[in-house]
């Protein structure tokens, strides 16, 4: 690995220990990464349903996912592009409260989530469950914008954010791995933005 | 299922660190940057996809950015177009500072969605820098032979904005130059009448530029019927590929 001439860098004197290898700080802005074409989903026709390896299968209107219990997660995301947004929250339910009106059968090791656009992304169970994933219709105190995957989305803010997939529609249980989208164009099946899991193969 | 391990093998390869030799340097206006760049053990790229170029400081410290290749996969040297962003750490050094002999680190070519192959029809529509992956996709239709499969339609604030505006004018692209238009004669928008008349629902859309312009964009093909998945986007603002 070369040094690069006459390269510095700008960092603060001290590096945010909050950041990840590789990320910098976008600060307050937000980036829109999607490669599809944004849908416009009214929240009269949302639905969410967790299937597959479940006891049984369970879906939500809209009214029914916001009568859940809601609760805010508050910290750091990371986009595999290389920016993170620190400290900003959001609020929603955590995927748990879903999973456990679906049961997953003991078999279930992973989950494919699927999106209204067709956007596909694939996760370890245990990346999924214990308050680490949540399925959220507001940012910051707003509802979630349309680009940024409202009127719901995923988020599982220890991964990449390509993981948090937008327009949630469906969270199937699996007894095996699968690669999603970006998964099978050549990012990384798992995506750990501290182990900079960025690629097939890194 | 072989191609399918030949090209997750290629990719894997792709993703291997290269240090890369800055070959040539060319500025373009007072915001763009060309770079051409001999990558050693080079893998060939379809045209749309992108590499990530990383700078290393003594210390150890990097920062990397991806830009998409705007050469055709028939091109020895790789070439990149980088806007220099006025407070970018990466991108002005990239424009300030590299010079011809340089080494740089690069990965890449990575991506398999934003990618056309030239064997179907394509529309093309880039706003300002998001023209780089298009003007790959013309360079690689001309290269085939093959330049009536590919329709592009790009747009900037002038012509000096526009990169590589005398290639596209001349591969006979529709032009849309919002605040000098000194290119007559040509539209001023991209707006829904526009293409509406460029919608093709047989054809893939390559779609590339800011968020707000690819959302106009997208809003504008939705109402001319192009079906939204036809409708391939690479947003930037913070690089290329996914969230």
């Amino acid at each position: 690995m070369a040094v690069t001439r006459g390269f510095v860098g700008r960092r603060a004197s001290a590096r945010d220990p909050r950041l990840p290898p590789g990320q910098y700080d976008v600060g307050s802005s937000w980036p829109v990464l999607t490669a599809e074409s944004t849908p416009s989903i009214g929240t009269d026709r949302f639905r969410l349903t967790v299937d597959g390896a479940v006891e049984e299968q369970v879906t939500w209107d809209w009214a029914q996912l916001r009568a859940l219990p809601a609760s805010t997660w508050r910290g750091d995301i990371h986009c595999v592009t290389t920016w993170s947004k620190l400290d900003t929250w959001f609020t929603g339910v955590p995927v748990d409260v879903l999973l456990d009106a679906a049961r997953p059968l003991p078999t279930a090791t992973h989950v494919m989530v699927t999106s209204s656009t067709g956007y596909t992304t694939n996760l370890p169970l245990a990346d999924v469950v214990d308050e680490k994933a949540w399925v959220v219709w507001e940012h910051e105190g707003a509802p979630l914008a349309r680009e940024h995957g409202g009127p719901v989305r995923l988020i599982v803010p220890h991964l990449y954010f390509w993981k948090s997939a937008k327009w949630i529609s469906r969270i199937t249980l699996r007894d095996s791995d699968e690669p999603g989208f970006w998964e099978r164009n050549g990012y990384h099946m798992r995506g750990d933005p501290w182990l900079e899991q960025r690629f097939d193969g890194d | 299922m072989v191609t399918d391990d030949l090209t997750r093998a290629a990719a894997a390869r792709a993703t291997r660190w290269r240090d890369a030799r800055v070959v040539d340097v060319t500025h373009h206006g007072d915001r763009g940057v060309v770079l051409r760049l001999d990558v050693p053990d080079r893998i060939p790229h379809r045209p749309g996809q992108h590499y990530v170029l990383r700078l290393r400081a003594e210390d150890g410290y990097t920062a990397s950015r991806s830009y998409s290749v705007v050469s055709a996969p028939s091109e020895d040297l790789v070439e990149l177009y980088v806007e220099r962003i006025p407070d970018g750490e990466v991108s002005t050094f990239l424009a300030d500072v590299v010079e011809p002999g340089d080494l740089l680190e690069t990965r890449g070519p990575i991506g398999r969605w934003f990618v056309w192959d030239g064997r179907s029809r394509a529309l093309g529509i880039g706003g300002g820098s998001g023209v780089a992956p298009l003007v790959s996709m013309l360079r690689h239709a001309h290269e085939i032979g093959r330049p009536e499969l590919l329709s592009l339609a790009v747009t900037a604030r002038s012509a000096a904005e526009l990169p590589y505006v005398d290639e596209l004018r001349a591969a006979k692209a529709l032009v849309a130059l919002t605040r000098v238009n000194d290119l007559p004669p040509g539209p001023t928008r991209l707006d829904a009448a526009v293409l509406g008349a460029l919608v093709d629902p047989g054809a893939t859309v390559y779609l590339c530029g800011s968020t707000r312009f690819t959302l106009a964009m997208e809003t504008h093909l939705a109402v001319g019927g192009q079906p939204a998945s036809t409708i391939r986007v690479e947003r930037f603002g913070a690089g290329v590929a996914p969230g």
